[in-house]
Order: structure tokens, then sequence, then C-alpha cells
């Protein structure tokens, strides 16, 4: 009997994950469909541009100031202890370049993105606002969600290029305050051998973690059911999905860039 | 695909076919899971006439409007608007169709991130983009003018009470100049001083524009007062359909409950 509950369980588990997965298929495959048929929705392409971008520049700017300083503090520490000071800069330009910049960033707009578009589709859906859009011969995953999706997928690179450009400001900062060192002196150090590839690529990829960030949101959101309830749901399960497939996903681009841009 | 034209066509060939209803259902069927809330139901409205649909809660009302807008799919069974059956038609074609449609919300479904004027102008500004802004402003505060709210045009529609809210989403289903308006609940939650005044509004754009209307409601005054028809819908079926007397005259039990009890 008990065996048989975790049985019954497991299959429902299972079932839900595809289900899940089958029904996110289908929403991307209707907004990929309305996203590339006239007429396009620029107006609130622009909106998002500015909802999405410039409204996480501060704690993009923030977070990517405060994983500078961190990896400064950590890289001179131990750096010290086995006498390769002089790899400090190379070691700070590449870790935050390479692999904190772009998954902070990530995460962050995961966090600020994904939670606003959950709970702001989720509550127009649980008003009938969605509704009323298609009422009005409005297709809304044109309207809400692919303007949304294409607005991530935008301004992810051009944030954590922000997120760089802070943490090796402020990374820098951190350790000149106890070892001066010149920050065009840093930088000629920092990006000796380095080329387009070793940087670009990392930067690019975050375009994905903005499809992944919007997708998931806008799905979230414009399926809810179930008054404030559902969409405090939709809010919390877009940010721990979200960020939980840009991590996994970091893993496959990682191994794909090394790959592709040896 | 469809575009105006064609289904322009298509309208003034089947005016010219005579006096066919502009919306027919026939043997409509809906469930939800295993909760039969339509079963096999026909009904029909004419240019320029009301039909009021009553019934108890949950007796599918509200389904019938979204079936027949095409916010649903039925199980079975046809919707003809002008003719032209929508069932399982592509969503540009059923787009067309809707541009002839108003739909009012049970609770209005105005979009709260938009001042009242900018709910009124949403249908234009996404369907008549030859429409310059002077001329769409103009058109906004005639359309809440008729409705009498053209001292609320900077409000937003948490500001506003319940009442107003269904005078804007009225004005936002006119702006299209629809030929058939679909009205969901208009009086509920109203004190009857604002009923009252709503079964006017109704009254006189409907004289006006002599639109082919339908109204759900458990509101029989408000009914009586602004419907050619009424049908009465119990447990997915129409158990009377006819004028106010036909309903008064008639000897079945439910009916007669239902006048006795409103």
């Amino acid at each position: 009997m008990l065996i048989d509950a975790a049985v019954n369980s497991t299959i429902g588990l299972i079932g839900g994950f595809f289900e899940w997965f089958g029904n996110l298929g289908i929403f991307f495959w209707q907004v990929l469909r309305a996203a590339v048929t006239p007429p396009y929705e620029w107006r609130e392409l622009i909106r998002q541009l500015d909802e999405v971008g410039s409204k996480s520049f501060p704690v993009v700017v923030m977070a990517g100031s405060a994983i500078g300083v961190i990896i400064s503090l950590e890289a001179r520490y131990s750096l010290s202890r086995f006498g390769a000071k002089s790899l400090f800069p190379a070691t700070l330009v590449y870790s935050v370049l390479q692999v904190m910049g772009p998954i902070i960033t990530g995460l962050v707009v995961s966090g600020r993105v994904g939670a606003g578009i959950g709970a702001e589709l989720a509550s127009m859906k649980v008003t009938e606002q969605i509704d009323a859009i298609e009422a009005s011969a409005i297709n809304p995953y044109r309207l809400l969600a692919a303007t949304r999706i294409l607005a991530c997928i935008l301004m992810l690179p051009l944030l954590t290029l922000v997120s760089d450009a802070c943490g090796l400001l402020m990374g820098w900062f951190a350790q000149t305050l106890v070892d001066p060192l010149s920050f065009h002196q840093f930088l000629q150090d920092g990006f000796k051998g380095a080329t387009f590839n070793s940087f670009l690529p990392q930067t690019f990829k975050t375009s994905v973690y903005g499809l992944i960030i919007g997708l998931i949101a806008c799905f979230q959101g414009m399926r809810t059911r179930g008054g404030a309830e559902g969409v405090g749901r939709a809010a919390t399960n877009s940010v721990v999905l979200a960020s939980l497939f840009v991590i996994l996903a970091d893993v496959v681009l990682v191994k794909f860039i090394l790959v592709v841009f040896p | 695909m469809a575009t105006a034209y064609d289904i322009a066509m298509e309208q003034a060939q089947f005016e010219k076919d005579g006096s066919a209803p502009v919306v027919a259902v026939e043997s409509l069927r809906k469930t939800f899971g295993s909760h039969m809330v339509l079963n096999g139901i026909s009904l029909s409205v004419n240019r320029g006439e009301t039909l009021a649909v009553l019934g108890r809660s949950g007796t599918g009302k509200s389904v019938l409007l979204r079936l027949i807008i095409g916010l649903e799919t039925p199980d079975s069974g046809s919707i003809r608007i002008y003719g032209q059956n929508i069932v399982g038609l592509a969503l540009d074609r059923i787009g067309e169709i809707r541009k002839k449609m108003g739909f009012l919300f049970q609770h209005a479904a105005l979009y709260d991130s938009l001042t009242v004027a900018e709910n009124v102008a949403f249908p234009l500004v996404h369907h008549r983009k030859d429409m310059h802004s002077q001329e769409r402003n103009d058109r906004v505060k005639q359309l809440l003018a008729e409705v009498g709210m053209e001292g609320n045009l900077e409000k937003m529609p948490s500001d506003i009470s319940g009442g107003m809210q269904k005078r804007v989403g009225l004005a936002r289903a006119l702006a299209l100049d629809p030929e058939i308006l679909l009205l969901d609940e208009p009086t509920a939650g109203l004190d009857p001083i604002s009923s009252g005044e709503i079964d006017d509004l109704i009254l006189k754009l409907q004289r006006e524009r002599r639109m082919a209307s339908i109204v759900v409601t458990h509101d029989l005054h408000s009914a009586k007062t602004i419907a050619n028809r009424l049908a009465l819908l119990d447990q997915g079926n129409v158990v009377i359909e006819g004028t106010f007397e036909d309903l008064q005259q008639s000897d079945i039990g439910f009916v007669e409950d239902f006048l006795k009890l409103s």
C-alpha cells in the first residue's frame, strides 16, 4: 500500500515534470510565432528595454562592484601565499569577465526581473486583463511575452558589461588601497595575451540567460490561477526556476564555449 | 491569412442574404474536467436586438460569452458570427472578427497600470494606427463623455468606484465601434442607482448604435429593462427563451421560482 502510494506519487511527479516542459515548449512556440509576424510592438519593446535594462542598472552596479571587491580580497590573500602577487590583475580580470560577471548578472536579473514579470503577468491574468487584451483582438503573446523576452535577451549582455566594468574598477580600487597600482598598469597586465574570444562569448552567453529568465517568468505569469496566492506562487516560481535554469544553462554554455572558442 | 477585407466581404454577403442572426450558437457544449457547464444550448441574436441570458451562479452564462468571443473553445457545437463559424478558426481570423465585438468584463478588467484615458485609447492605439494622436484623444474624450466619465481622464482605475470602472470598461468596449456587444454582469455589485444608470446607458447606446447585444446577468430587473428577449439557463440548458411576458406566463417550475425569488 505504502509502495503503491510512493510509486503513484513518483509517476505523478515525473508526469508533471514532462507536462511542464511540454507546456513550456508550446508556449515558446506561440511566442516565437507571434514575435516574427507583424504587427510589431515597438513601443512596448522600448518600454520593456527600459524596465529590464535601466531599472536593473543600480542593482547590477552594486552586485558587480561587490563581486569585484570580494575577488580582489580573496585573490590577494591566496596569491600572496604562493608568491604570485604579479598574477593579481589577470586573476581579477579573468575571474570577473569569464565567470562571476555573467553568472552574477544573470542571477541578479532573474531575481529582480523574473519576479517582476512573473508577478505582473500573473496579476494581469487573475484580474482578466490578459483576457481583455485578447478580447480586443490583440495577441497577448506578442504584446506581453515576446516584448519582455526580447528585452531580457537584448539587455542581459549590456548589463553584464556594466557589471564587469564595475567589478574590475572596484576590484582594482580595493587592491590599490593596500598595494598601489595604476589603473592603466592593472588593465595592461590583466588583459595581456587576451583576445576577443576570451571574453565576448562569455558576455554574449548571457543572452541565453535572458531568454531563460524572460521565457520562464512570462510562462509562469501567464498560466497563473487562483488569486493573490497564485500571483505569489508565480513570482516565487519565476525566480526559483529562472535562477536554477540559468545555473544549469551555464554548465552547458561553459563547456560549449570551451569547445567552440578554445 | 484572412484580412479585414475578406471578413468585410463575407459580412456583406451575409447581410445581403437576409435577416439571418448576427450571432448564432448551436448545440454548444462545454465541460471543465467532469463538470458539464453548457449542455448543447442554442441561441441567436439579430442586429439591433438585445438578448439577456439569465440563470443562477455557475450555470455557464459567463462561459457562453467567453466562448462567443473565442476566449474558450467549445467541446462541440458551432458559434456563427455573421454566418462564419469561429470554432477552430485561426487566431488571426478570430482577431479580425473580434474587432467587430466589444466585451465588458464582469469586473471591468481595466489595465491597472494605465489611466482611464489610456485604457479607452488602448484598442485605438493598436488597431487604428492611421489615427492621429489628437484625433485619438478627441475620440477617447467623446467615448468617455458618452458613458459620463469625461472628468476622469487622468485617474487610475484604482482611484475610481466599481460603477465608474464599468463605465470605463464600456467605453473601451465601444472604442472600435463594435457591431456586437457582449456584457458580462454589467450591474453586478452596483447599488440600485448605479445599476439604473448603467441600464439607461446601455439602452441609450442600443438606440444610437443598433448593435447585436448579449447581456449576461442575474439581475432580472436590469434584464427586463434592457433586453428584447430573455433566455433562462439551468444546468447547462436553456429552460425558456422569449420576452419577459413569455417568462411570466410560463408554468415551468424553475422559471416560476426564478421570477418569484428575483
